[in-house]
């Protein structure tokens, strides 16, 4: 079996650099909308529900040209970055970074939303009469009481990115050490017929991911989607 | 009741299905039931008092203080009263040990101790359980951490909702005594929701009867449980509270003689000693009347009475008559024949058979 070359190994790097930071992005942006989701008694709450879960059922190509389009020239987003003088995300990685955020956003946001949930209202009450404001309370008892939630929310957000593909061809392109994850990598070696190299990076992505499922389905007392 | 001791509570809260419009003044010391079957507002009241429905309209006053003015939008929410409030399940922080539970509300209160965590938890004896985790405890000892926990932020006004209800009769005889100490050893007015007469009577020194939302009767625990102006809801299960205290041991006959104003009564051997005060219920459907003093019956409790009052009981073959036996209330239970056959009218002498009591204690 052939090892692995230095343009793989940085595809490899990449991969892992971009979903650490779309984790990381996630687990902040999540959390709040996820609160929100769980609390809320808003007419609003299907519509917002709605939009998150979108990725799930989205071919990623129809998520990857509207994000193109929007970071582009002419879209709003384009002209924003534009004018706030950082160019264009479309074919660099700030740009896969966002649109992984937007990508993985059900698989941070549900699990979350679900702990949140799982905690219920009465725990919220019962700090409150022991004096905890809202801040307090969601520190000390919401957050640690949700932490298998949480767990489990980076775990999926960081394999499903990990697992991206075509939003990183739509707004990524295939930049060596730029914009090439792994994924866009094995795709490039089937096309010139390097089957031994494809073989590599798919059977790490294969292992990959399931010690990762492994991980998160026997962890005691797991479970994913509640 | 000054207006610095009192408690004044006005709250309306209309939702589909049901209305909560109550208006009450309320003693600022002892424990007061607010008592009613289910569905009949009790626990919404007692959240509404904790500041928990925050969509209740009205007016909230502890001892002077403004909790909540709805007309002029004041509303000082939960986190800020100084109450404690023990919810009907322990709930406690399953992620806390006994010792971090009881500390969290604690070390959150920067006024003055009135209650010193030491005490709390020997009032509720639970210093063996710090070190536990709260699933690794019965559900008698986790309401007692519950309770302790309450107490520990030093409230001003404890709020409890049936906190006896989840648990069994072993579990509840194991905590009553502890909310007797309580109520003896700490001088913090006690909002107790209840559905169990006997809690109540055992409990309480005042008390608030909740049907549907409004309020049908309140005042001492005596005179109210006394009345019989109330809904036949409560007539089913009627009959009197009495306060006593033990006056005499029978070694032969195992017997023990409970003296109160205006008689005594006798029942079986009581462990406590002479000059300690009980409570017991009668209940109206345990009391007869006779006209004259029987002899040759079993019935070894009989007291003279007067009729004072004559009311419809919970079914039509039913009256319920109140008799003052030397001033103690007592209901007696009995058919509508029996009252015209005897000529049962307010103001005639009788004597009052007693053919059991129910001690609280």
């Amino acid at each position: 079996m052939a090892a692995l070359s230095n343009a793989d190994w940085a595809a490899v790097w990449l991969t892992f650099k971009l979903a650490s930071v779309t984790t990381v992005i996630l687990l902040i942006v999540g959390t709040p909308i996820a609160w929100w989701l769980a609390r809320t008694r808003s007419r609003w709450k299907g519509v917002v529900g709605a939009v998150v879960a979108l990725p799930l059922v989205l071919p990623p190509t129809v998520l990857g040209f509207y994000l193109l389009v929007a970071m582009g020239p002419y879209g709003p987003v384009g002209q924003f970055t534009q004018w706030l003088g950082i160019g264009l995300l479309p074919f660099t990685f700030p740009g896969l970074v966002v649109g992984s955020v937007f990508y993985s956003l059900p698989f941070v946001v549900q699990p979350v939303q679900n702990a949140f949930e799982a905690v219920g209202e009465r725990m919220l009450e019962v700090a409150a009469t022991l004096r905890a404001n809202p801040w307090d309370t969601f520190f000390t008892v919401v957050l640690p009481l949700a932490k298998p939630g949480f767990i489990t929310a980076a775990i999926l957000g960081f394999a499903h990115t990990v697992g991206e593909f075509g939003v990183v061809l739509m707004i990524g392109g295939n930049i060596p050490e730029k914009t090439r994850v792994v994924s866009v990598a094995i795709y490039d070696h089937v096309e010139a017929l390097e089957y031994a190299e494809a073989h590599v990076l798919a059977g790490g992505m294969l292992l990959f991911s399931f010690v990762v499922l492994l991980a998160l389905y026997s962890r005691k007392g797991a479970s994913v989607w509640k | 009741m000054t207006a610095q001791e009192a408690i004044h509570a006005r709250f309306q809260i209309i939702w589909p299905g049901f209305t909560l419009d109550v208006d009450l003044d309320l003693p600022g010391r002892g424990v007061t039931a607010l008592f009613g079957h289910s569905g009949s507002g009790k626990t919404t009241l007692l959240r509404c008092l904790a500041g928990l429905e925050r969509q209740s309209s009205g007016s909230l006053r502890f001892k002077g203080e403004v909790w909540q003015d709805s007309a002029r939008g004041v509303f000082l929410p939960t986190h800020q009263r100084p109450i404690g409030y023990v919810f009907q399940e322990a709930s406690l922080f399953p992620h806390l040990s006994v010792w971090k539970n009881l500390d969290y509300g604690r070390k959150r209160v920067n006024s003055g101790h009135r209650v010193s965590l030491d005490h709390a938890v020997e009032l509720l004896g639970i210093g063996h359980l710090l070190d536990r985790m709260p699933d690794r405890l019965s559900g008698g000892e986790r309401q007692r951490v519950a309770i302790a926990r309450a107490l520990a932020t030093s409230p001003r006004l404890l709020l409890m909702d049936e906190p006896l209800a989840a648990l069994d009769l072993k579990r509840k005889s194991e905590i009553l005594p502890y909310l007797e100490r309580l109520h003896d050893e700490l001088e913090i007015p006690v909002f107790y929701v209840s559905h169990s007469p006997d809690e109540v009577a055992r409990l309480a020194d005042h008390v608030v009867l909740l049907a549907e939302g409004r309020v049908m009767a309140q005042g001492g625990l005596r005179e109210t449980l006394a009345r019989l102006d109330l809904p036949t809801a409560f007539t089913e299960d009627a009959g009197v509270v009495i306060e006593a205290v033990v006056a005499e041991h029978d070694e032969a006959y195992h017997l023990t003689r409970l003296d109160f104003p205006g008689g005594s009564a006798v029942v079986a051997h009581r462990p406590e000693a002479i000059g300690h005060r009980l409570r017991f219920r009668v209940h109206a459907r345990d009391v007869s009347l006779a006209l004259a003093r029987a002899e040759g019956t079993s019935i070894t409790n009989l007291l003279p009475a007067t009729v004072t009052e004559i009311a419809d009981a919970d079914t039509p073959a039913h009256v319920l008559v109140r008799l003052d036996a030397g001033g103690t209330p007592l209901i007696a239970r009995i058919t509508r024949r029996s009252r015209d056959h005897l000529g049962v009218t307010p103001g005639q002498p009788l004597w009052a058979q007693i053919k059991a009591v129910a001690l609280l204690a």
